[in-house]
C-alpha cells in the first residue's frame, strides 16, 4: 500500500476532511455549452471571509485543496488567496481555463509552490473549441497558457469532457496533450445543471460511443484489466463506501455552501453561519452521507458490480436517492464490462410486464 | 566546531494527520510521514534554532533517548530531508521565507 493510500485510510478512520475542493466564484469569461453552473454572482465571500475559511481548513486538517470556479483568475484577489493557501502549507491545484494566465500569472503559481494546473481543452480544433466555450480565440489562449505554465517548471494536465459536440476529436485533443509534454484525461461525464435543468443531459455521447473509449488503451491503461468482469461482491465491499465524498472529502462554494462534493447538491451548511467543523462533524446530512454503505443502498447493493462500480452518490441523489443508482455509471459498468447492472436489469424486467391492470371485455 | 541550522522550506505541503506529520514535495511530489520524533525536529526547524539544541532540548528530554543516538537519527533525518528540498541546511541561522514571498520582517 502505497503512503498516500495509507494517508487516506488513516483520515477515513479518523474523519478527517483531507480535500476540500473551493469554488472562489462562479463567473467566467467563458459560457461553455455544457457547464452546469449560474454565472451570476449572488455574494461570493470576500477575500477575509475566504482567508478565515482556509485557516479553519487548515485547523481540520485539509492536506489537498483545490481551487476552482467559475474562473478563478475572474477574482482579483485570486494569487492573494494562493498566496495564503500556501503559507497554511496546503497542497494547492488550480484547475482554470487559463485564458488569463500569462507569463507574470505564470511565473507567480510557480514562485507560490501550486501543485497542479489543471486546464480544459476539448477539441484540438479552434473552431469547436471555441464554439464549446463561446470565446473566441480561446484555444489559441489557453493552449498559450500551457506553454507558459509548462515554462515554469509547473505540473499542468489537460482534461477534455468528451460530448456529442466534440466526438471524433477526442483522440487528435489527446496528441495536441502529448505535443504539449501534458497529462490527458477524458471523462464522458455530463451532470445537470444547479438549478435541476437537465437539457445539457442531450450533450451526452450515445452508449455506444462509451465502448470505444474503454477499449483505448491510451486512456484506460490496459483494456483487459479495465474491462474484466467484476470480482464477486464479498463483505468487505458491502461495508465500504461509494466515494470519499463526505467521508474525506468536501465542497465549498463561492457563497460558503459545504456540500459533500462538487457533482452532489446536498446542503449540509454555510461556513458564514456555523464553523466548518461544526458542518463537518455534526451536520446530520453529512452523518447521514457518512452512515451509507453499500449493503444499504436500495439496487446497487444486490449488483454484480458493486465492489467494482464508479458509481457516484451525487449524480444518483440527482436522479432522486443518495441510496438509489447512478445511472449513467450503470452505463458505464456495463460497457465497460458487457455485464448489465441490477438497475438495468430492473427495468428491461418492468419494461417487458404488460399494464398492471388489465380491463378485458366481458365474453358473452 | 559549527552549528547546523535547519529550515523547513516553503516549497513543500505539509499537516499533521493522527499523531504523525506528513508532508509533500512541490519539487518532486515525494510523499513522507514522519513519525513523533521527527516530527518534533521538523516543528522546531525554525532556522534560528541550532540543530543540537533542538536534539538536546526536544529528542533526549521529550522522548528520552541517549544524546549519541538522537544525534545520529537526527543527522540522517535531516540528510535524506534536505535530499528533497524539504528541509534547509546551514551552518548559520536560516532567514525566514514564507511561500512565493521575500524574508518576513
Amino acid at each position: 500500500m502505497s503512503l498516500l493510500s495509507e494517508m487516506n485510510e488513516r483520515a477515513m478512520s479518523l474523519g478527517i476532511p483531507l480535500s476540500v475542493h473551493i469554488d472562489v466564484t462562479y463567473r467566467c469569461n467563458e459560457r461553455c455549452v455544457h457547464c452546469y453552473l449560474d454565472h451570476d454572482d449572488k455574494g461570493e465571500m470576500t477575500t477575509q471571509e475566504i482567508k478565515d475559511v482556509l485557516d479553519q481548513l487548515a485547523e481540520a486538517g485539509v492536506f489537498f485543496l483545490v481551487f476552482s470556479g467559475g474562473e478563478v483568475f475572474m477574482r482579483r484577489d485570486f494569487l492573494e488567496l494562493v498566496e495564503y493557501a500556501r503559507k497554511l502549507m496546503f497542497n494547492v491545484k488550480v484547475k482554470t481555463n487559463g485564458v488569463m494566465i500569462h507569463e507574470a500569472e505564470a511565473k507567480r503559481l510557480r514562485e507560490l509552490g501550486v501543485e497542479q494546473v489543471q486546464l480544459s481543452v476539448y477539441s484540438h480544433r479552434h473552431d469547436v473549441h471555441d464554439a464549446i466555450t463561446k470565446l473566441p480565440g480561446s484555444l489559441k489562449r489557453t493552449i498559450d497558457s500551457i506553454r507558459f505554465l509548462k515554462s515554469q517548471g509547473l505540473k499542468v494536465t489537460m482534461s477534455n469532457v468528451l460530448m456529442t459536440v466534440n466526438r471524433g476529436d477526442e483522440a487528435a485533443t489527446h496528441a495536441l496533450a502529448k505535443e504539449l509534454g501534458v497529462p490527458y484525461t477524458l471523462d464522458p461525464t455530463v451532470t445537470p445543471k444547479m438549478d435541476g435543468d437537465t437539457s445539457v443531459l442531450t450533450l451526452r455521447v450515445e452508449e455506444e460511443h462509451l465502448d470505444a473509449l474503454f477499449a483505448n488503451p491510451d486512456l484506460v491503461g490496459s483494456v483487459e484489466e479495465f474491462c474484466k468482469p467484476p470480482a464477486p461482491v464479498d463483505d468487505d465491499a458491502l461495508e465500504g463506501y461509494s466515494c470519499s465524498a463526505g467521508h474525506t472529502a468536501c465542497y465549498i462554494s463561492p457563497y460558503g455552501d459545504v456540500f459533500p462534493c462538487v457533482q452532489f447538491p446536498l446542503p449540509t451548511g454555510n461556513v458564514r453561519k456555523q464553523k466548518f467543523a461544526d458542518i463537518w462533524y455534526r451536520s446530520p446530512q453529512m452523518q447521514e452521507v457518512r452512515s451509507i454503505k453499500v449493503k444499504d443502498l436500495t439496487v446497487c447493493s444486490s449488483c454484480s458490480h458493486a465492489g467494482s462500480c464508479s458509481r457516484c452518490p451525487g449524480l444518483a441523489y440527482m436522479e432522486g436517492s443518495m441510496r438509489g443508482p447512478s445511472t449513467s455509471d450503470c452505463e458505464k459498468s456495463f460497457h465497460r464490462t458487457g455485464i448489465p447492472s441490477a438497475n438495468m436489469l430492473r427495468k428491461a424486467a418492468m419494461a417487458s410486464h404488460g399494464p398492471l391492470v388489465q380491463i378485458l371485455p366481458m365474453s358473452m | 566546531m559549527s552549528e547546523t541550522y535547519i529550515a523547513r522550506s516553503t516549497a513543500i505541503a505539509a499537516r499533521m494527520l493522527g499523531g504523525e506529520m506528513m508532508i509533500m514535495s512541490a519539487q518532486d511530489s515525494t510523499f513522507f510521514t514522519l513519525n513523533a520524533v521527527a516530527t518534533a525536529i521538523w516543528q522546531a526547524a525554525d532556522g534560528r534554532t541550532p540543530l543540537s539544541e533542538i536534539i538536546e532540548r526536544r529528542v533526549c528530554v521529550e522522548f528520552e533517548i541517549e544524546p549519541e543516538v538522537a544525534r545520529l537519527d537526527a543527522e540522517e533525518f535531516v540528510n535524506r530531508l534536505s535530499e528533497h528540498g524539504i528541509l534547509l541546511v546551514s551552518d548559520r541561522p536560516i532567514p525566514e521565507i514564507t511561500p512565493g514571498g521575500a524574508e518576513a520582517q
